[in-house]
């Protein structure tokens, strides 16, 4: 279970990431962070991970309150959250399954069960014929499979994917976006920034619309009556997300 | 066990960064270990020059034997004194003809008085000591005079002293630069490896787990550069002390000193770099 509590992240007085921002994710769920650039969808995937603390409210993971988490109780959460980002982040100098195996190792999992969890996650993600290359050898697509492999080793309650598809071409980002909903299907939740409108409106996943720093629109909540926003997924897919289809900041605010 | 071979395998992957880490520690350690050499040397030829300090008692002509054997056994007695021992008219003779070589035939006849010398401690031949120890020599009756060579005695102190202060502020610069630079060094391994130490950190290794293996690889160089700062700084010496002066090395006390402190420096300079940097990600 995730949840936030009217949390604000700000970096300096005129540079506020996040206002007001409060939900919950369930375990299982599949949720859509949306918004553009600097609404602070990273920022929340970061006070997920714990590499960022909220300036304001709580956050708690798991049961581990961010705030209070100590490096050691954050480290151990770690191991539980599977954590993707957009340019996969695969140690160049290691094949496919040392770069899986090495979540495993640095973890301090015993060494003779590290080959068989290697081998099935990288069976899951459907590149056991190609465990023994190097990321360089591999295409977009098949790097970020790596990427989710590693983040799978663990067997994660939640996997949080920062535009995991945002480097990809349409074939790779439909094989990847597949591959997350078979892992969310066997239960890990998933929490996933992106960009990519079409791939939110292809499914009724629940998605949280972020605006300079605020939660604009929720799919899990009913909205209220008098509310006249049309959230993004709700808009024409013409030419793809815009900036000018964003209502303007709430006065006194900026992006972050 | 893991953390080892992580350290092992950071240096076989960037074997040239390794190779010229130990050669930055070396390096720096062997100028720390020149300086230490002239330092040492310098202590050595002034600890040679101390050990000719002494007090010399001129004794009256016809002093009684058992007079003389009571105040060197009463003098012998003295904290400060070391050993003393009777120097005979024709001892000091002797020894005056030995000092002045070739003009030895100044002396043709006996001449000279007979003198009881005091050797005084290692560390009591303060100017203080000397004084004290030949005033009390002094009120023996049948002492005629005594010599200490007051002026030279402090001034071989005041050198000491400068000496001394010069080589601690000498060694304190020298060492820091010797951190300084091995601590940059040991820091361009850590940058080399920031993408290593954050993906750990994403999947959930501990700080401790992340922090060995370049604690290790630090601790590795680090005795590494000090065996080679001891090599390079030996073979300066065997150069000098065979061509130009004689000199003497550092004991092994200092050698194992000098080989722990570099294995302290490369653990200390990894564990800042590492400390720093994973504040930062």
């Amino acid at each position: 279970m995730i949840t936030l509590e009217d949390v604000a992240k700000e970096y300096t007085r005129q540079r506020v990431a996040l206002s007001h921002v409060t939900f919950q994710v369930k375990r299982g769920e599949f949720v859509f962070l949306i918004g553009p650039s600097g609404s602070g969808k990273t920022t929340i995937l970061k006070l997920l991970y714990m590499e960022e603390k909220p300036t304001h409210g709580g956050v708690w993971v798991n049961g581990i309150h961010s705030s209070a988490a100590k490096p050691s109780e954050i480290a151990h959460l770690r191991r539980k959250l599977g954590i993707v980002f957009q340019e996969f982040r695969l140690l160049e100098d290691r094949t496919a399954e040392q770069n899986v195996a090495f979540a495993l190792e640095v973890t301090g999992a015993p060494k003779e069960t590290i080959p068989a969890k290697v081998a099935r996650v990288m069976n899951q993600v459907g590149l056991a014929s190609k465990a023994t290359q190097l990321p360089r050898q591999l295409s977009g697509g098949e790097q970020q499979r790596v990427a989710i492999a590693r983040a799978l080793v663990n067997e994660p309650y939640f996997i949080l994917a920062d535009e995991p598809t945002g480097n990809l071409d349409e074939r790779a980002t439909r094989g990847v976006f597949q591959l997350l909903k078979d892992i969310n299907a066997g239960g890990t939740s998933v929490i996933m920034a992106t960009h990519d409108l079409e791939m939110v409106r292809s499914t009724d996943f629940r998605t949280i619309e972020l605006n300079h720093g605020r939660i604009v629109f929720d799919s899990s909540e009913k909205p209220p009556p008098e509310t006249r926003y049309t959230p993004l997924i709700g808009q024409p897919a013409i030419g793809g997300p815009s900036e000018d289809h964003w209502p303007p900041p709430p006065a006194g605010e900026s992006s972050g | 066990m893991l953390a080892l071979r992580e350290a092992l395998n950071a240096s076989r992957r960037a074997p040239l960064l390794s190779g010229l880490g130990v050669l930055t520690i070396g390096f720096s350690l062997f100028a720390f270990g020149l300086f230490a050499l002239v330092a040492v040397n310098i202590r050595e030829a002034l600890r040679a020059v101390e050990e000719r300090v002494e007090v010399r008692a001129f004794v009256a002509d016809g002093t009684p034997p058992e007079a003389i054997a009571t105040a060197m056994s009463d003098i012998g007695a003295f904290p400060e004194v070391a050993h003393v021992e009777f120097v005979t008219q024709e001892g000091a003779l002797e020894r005056a003809r030995k000092d002045l070589g070739e003009f030895s035939d100044v002396f043709e006849e006996a001449t000279l008085p007979a003198s009881i010398d005091i050797h005084l401690r290692a560390n009591l031949r303060g100017p203080e000591n000397v004084k004290s120890v030949a005033e009390r020599v002094k009120s023996y009756q049948f002492v005629d005079d005594v010599r200490y060579g007051q002026e030279w005695v402090e001034k071989l102190y005041r050198l000491r002293g400068i000496a001394q202060a010069a080589g601690f502020g000498l060694g304190i610069a020298f060492a820091a630069v010797a951190i300084i630079i091995i601590g940059a060094t040991i820091r361009v391994s850590v940058l080399a490896r920031e993408k290593e130490i954050s993906i750990m950190r994403l999947v959930g290794a501990t700080d401790a787990f992340v922090r060995a293996p370049f604690l290790i690889d630090g601790f590795v160089k680090g005795i590494l550069g000090g065996l080679l700062a001891l090599l390079l700084t030996w073979i300066a010496y065997r150069l000098i002390d065979t061509r130009f002066l004689k000199l003497v090395f550092f004991d092994t006390q200092v050698i194992l000193i000098g080989i722990f402190a570099g294995a302290l420096i490369g653990v200390a300079g990894s564990a800042t770099s590492v400390w720093r940097h994973l504040r930062r990600i």
